[in-house]
């Protein structure tokens, strides 16, 4: 009997949100754009680089200096410029990153011998990858100067440094965005989409009727906790195909254990949702409330820059944040095959998150109810 | 269809102002009393500040990485001196690489440094010896850290060996200079980029919102039956959340500046000529997106694809523009935030540096004309 009920509600629920095409075509439709689009756009590389050159050198260790950088699949063009006034303007209008300034006695002092200066400017404005930049250019002068006169006699003694990047050997951004975005657009999508499921039938009036109607209040909670389970793992499915078959990133660990704590995650996230929802009174309350915490769970969740990072009293913050977890799990599983135990550890927070948002939600209808 | 009648024209200027002034009144009211919009106009600011001021940066600090030394003698114990010295690393030290691998696995640590047992005869040889750096590649942008900083203490460690063995410097000395932000706090180029985020959200998030939910009531259509003429009834509508943004984007600078010390070079008019003319395009398409959807829950989804996503991944604020592929590069040409966020950052850092200001206005006020454009044929479009 309760069963036929709960039925009821979730069918009810599904045509809710899929009964409207628009709505379909918004569930279904961004989130796989978004895939495509942001795993290709949010690259920390530093590629297709500008610099300006004040080159008053006229010998043969400037020329050299140059048509390295040039030859360097980093630097997209070198802009000549004739004084630093014109050097300024450059980079003041971001017209380029960096600028190389090269004094007039640069070959002289290679070829006596002389320790030879160079300057580089660069952005600050955009110090991230400034620094990359600048990084780039210091091999480069470096490779040059174990070349110079001077130079050759180190370079016997110099020493090798072997890069091994384990997981991903040629550091593909892609295998580390898709994982991340994975997750991420899960909470985005599932977050809005139960925040809104309560809220709605409040605006409208809906939800007395919900209320006075033969379901008990556990089972309005199940009805509209499942649907959005339902629709999450559609699109987990959907993004884990788009992972392997179009990004290519390697599936290393076990599709079991991914699923298995991608419920978990997921549970989580409703809960949340359901939670925010029992607080507000109106759509818009239940949208912004969800925005509210998303904001920030996706810039604490360790995506863009590890939790390892941030200050001390921040760092408990995220305990509380189900992305945090999951994204382990999801770039764990898929790059780097981590132990079941791992999967595990990361998977009870999880749990946790989703029962006590839970109860917080029942106990909050409880009260409104009374 | 809206215009007044004949006989009404000549106290209809009068009549005009009156009617929008209610009007502006009546929404700066639902703007006011609804706690959700003060959250999000000034509560989300604030975390978000907050979150970059002195949460989130992107300096990394101490990496933890485990050294292995597969011998140990004089020279290797330099070596790793000045590996332990380095400020970017907190090193664990071991003699097997075995015991570091499952926590690389487990990201425990970010990457082992491994000097291997024929390091100090290489080394004597003149044979080029070898240093092994072993990095968690799932985290591409550590892993390049981590590399590139292992490179520099080995580097400078030769140095001072050469230094001290020759007395001679290095052949070529690279002075470097990092103009406008000469300590690289990554705060100060990130706390002007969350100023076009929170003007996005509170432009087109919230406008976006407020105008779905006047269609999805009908109280829409109900205004557009009164004397209000179209023109009046949006302008109305979007001058509170204009002055909301403005409001927001002052809060941020003043927190900005006072509380997280973000140097600000430039002028005051040229902060609020950038802020005022961006929020055009973010409320034109906050506008545009209502007016299509017509339903808060497509609306938000919507906004938040359409410009709160961009504004975040596509405008340069976290990650380069130049680094993307060609065709991704072209989407960021419609993105409003491209051309805010870095006018921003040179307000706050380098200071009025006016031709490329006015090139960003020009582009953001054509893309304000077009959403508003856009936004006034679907509307007209669905009265009809």
């Amino acid at each position: 009997m309760w069963w036929s009920r709960l039925k009821a509600l979730i069918i009810k629920e599904l045509l809710a949100v899929l009964r409207d095409p628009k709505s379909r075509l918004i569930l279904i439709g961004p989130p796989i754009v978004q895939l495509l689009v942001f795993s290709y756009a949010a690259t920390l590389e530093v590629r297709n680089v500008d610099i300006a050159l004040l080159n008053r050198d006229s010998g043969h260790w400037g020329q050299e200096l140059v048509q390295r950088i040039d030859g360097s699949p980093t630097f997209r063009s070198i802009s000549s410029a004739q004084n630093l006034a014109e050097v300024r303007e450059a980079v003041d209008r971001q017209r380029v990153t960096a600028a190389l300034v090269v004094g007039p006695d640069f070959s002289r002092n290679i070829e006596a011998g002389r320790p030879a200066d160079l300057q580089i400017i660069l952005d600050g404005r955009r110090s991230n990858a400034s620094q990359i930049v600048a990084g780039y250019l210091n091999q480069i002068v470096a490779t040059l100067a174990a070349e110079t006169p001077a130079g050759t006699g180190a370079a016997a003694r110099s020493v090798v440094v072997v890069p091994r990047n384990w997981f991903n050997p040629n550091l593909i951004f892609q295998w580390f965005m898709v994982p991340n975005l994975i997750a991420s657009i899960a909470l985005l999508i599932g977050l809005i989409v139960t925040a809104l499921s309560i809220a709605r039938e409040r605006e409208l009036g809906t939800f007395d009727q919900l209320m006075v109607s033969p379901l008990r209040t556990h089972e309005i909670l199940i009805g509209k906790f499942i649907p959005p389970m339902m629709i999450g793992l559609f699109h987990m499915t959907i993004y884990i195909l788009a992972a392997i078959f179009i990004f290519g990133v390697p599936l290393r660990g076990s599709l079991l254990l991914l699923y298995g704590s991608s419920l978990f995650y997921l549970a989580s996230v409703a809960g949340l949702g359901l939670f925010i929802s029992a607080l507000s009174t109106t759509q818009q309350q239940a949208i912004l409330g969800a925005f509210l915490f998303l904001v920030p769970a996706m810039l604490l969740s360790g995506f863009a820059t590890p939790i390892e990072n941030m200050p001390n009293w921040l760092q408990p913050l995220t305990v509380i944040n189900p992305l945090r977890y999951f994204l382990v799990i999801v770039k764990g599983v898929f790059l780097k095959d981590i132990p079941p135990a791992e999967v595990l550890n990361q998977t009870w927070p999880l749990l946790v998150i989703a029962a006590v948002t839970l109860s917080a939600a029942s106990w909050l209808f409880r009260r409104r109810l009374e | 269809m809206m215009s007044p009648s004949p006989a009404a024209t000549a106290s209809s200027r009068r009549e005009r102002v009156r009617r929008f002034t209610a009007l502006v009144r009546k929404e700066s009211f639902q703007v006011m009393r609804d706690p959700s919009s003060i959250l999000i106009a000034f509560v989300l600011p604030i975390i978000l500040l907050f979150l970059f001021g002195y949460g989130v940066s992107l300096d990394t600090k101490l990496t933890r990485v485990g050294l292995v030394m597969e011998e140990t003698t004089p020279l290797t114990g330099d070596l790793a001196a000045s590996f332990r010295a380095s400020r970017y690393f907190s090193v664990v030290s071991g003699r097997d690489r075995r015991q570091f691998e499952e926590e690389l696995v487990l990201s425990r640590i970010r990457g082992i440094i491994v000097i291997p047992a024929d390091f100090t005869t290489n080394y004597m040889a003149g044979n080029r010896p070898q240093l092994q750096v072993i990095v968690d590649g799932s985290d591409p942008n550590t892993a390049n850290f981590v590399q590139n900083y292992a490179q520099g203490a080995v580097t400078n460690w030769q140095l001072q060996r050469q230094a001290e063995m020759m007395g001679g410097g290095p052949a070529i000395t690279v002075e470097q200079r990092f103009w406008f932000n000469p300590e690289l706090t990554s705060r100060s180029f990130l706390v002007p980029g969350s100023i076009a985020i929170v003007m996005t959200l509170v432009g087109t998030l919230l406008t976006s919102l407020v105008v779905a939910r006047e269609w999805e009531r009908g109280t829409m259509e109900a205004m557009m039956a009164t004397p209000v003429t179209a023109a009046e009834l949006l302008a109305g509508k979007l001058l509170p959340y204009f002055l909301l943004g403005l409001t927001s984007m002052t809060l941020c600078v003043l927190l900005a500046v006072f509380l997280f010390g973000v140097p600000f070079r430039g002028s005051v008019l040229a902060l609020y000529a950038l802020s005022a003319v961006f929020l055009m395009p973010a409320l034109g398409q906050g506008l545009l997106i209502s007016a299509v959807t017509k339903n808060q829950f497509l609306a938000s989804q919507l906004a938040l694809i359409s410009a709160f996503l961009p504004a975040f991944l596509l405008s340069g604020f976290l990650f380069e523009i130049n680094s993307m592929p060609t065709v991704i590069q072209w989407i960021t040409f419609i993105v409003p935030a491209r051309y805010l966020i870095p006018s921003l950052q040179t307000v706050f850092l380098a200071g009025d540096i006016w031709p490329m200001f006015l090139q960003a206005i020009a582009i953001m006020f054509a893309i304000g004309c077009i959403f508003f454009l856009l936004a006034a044929r679907s509307t007209k479009k669905r009265i009809a």
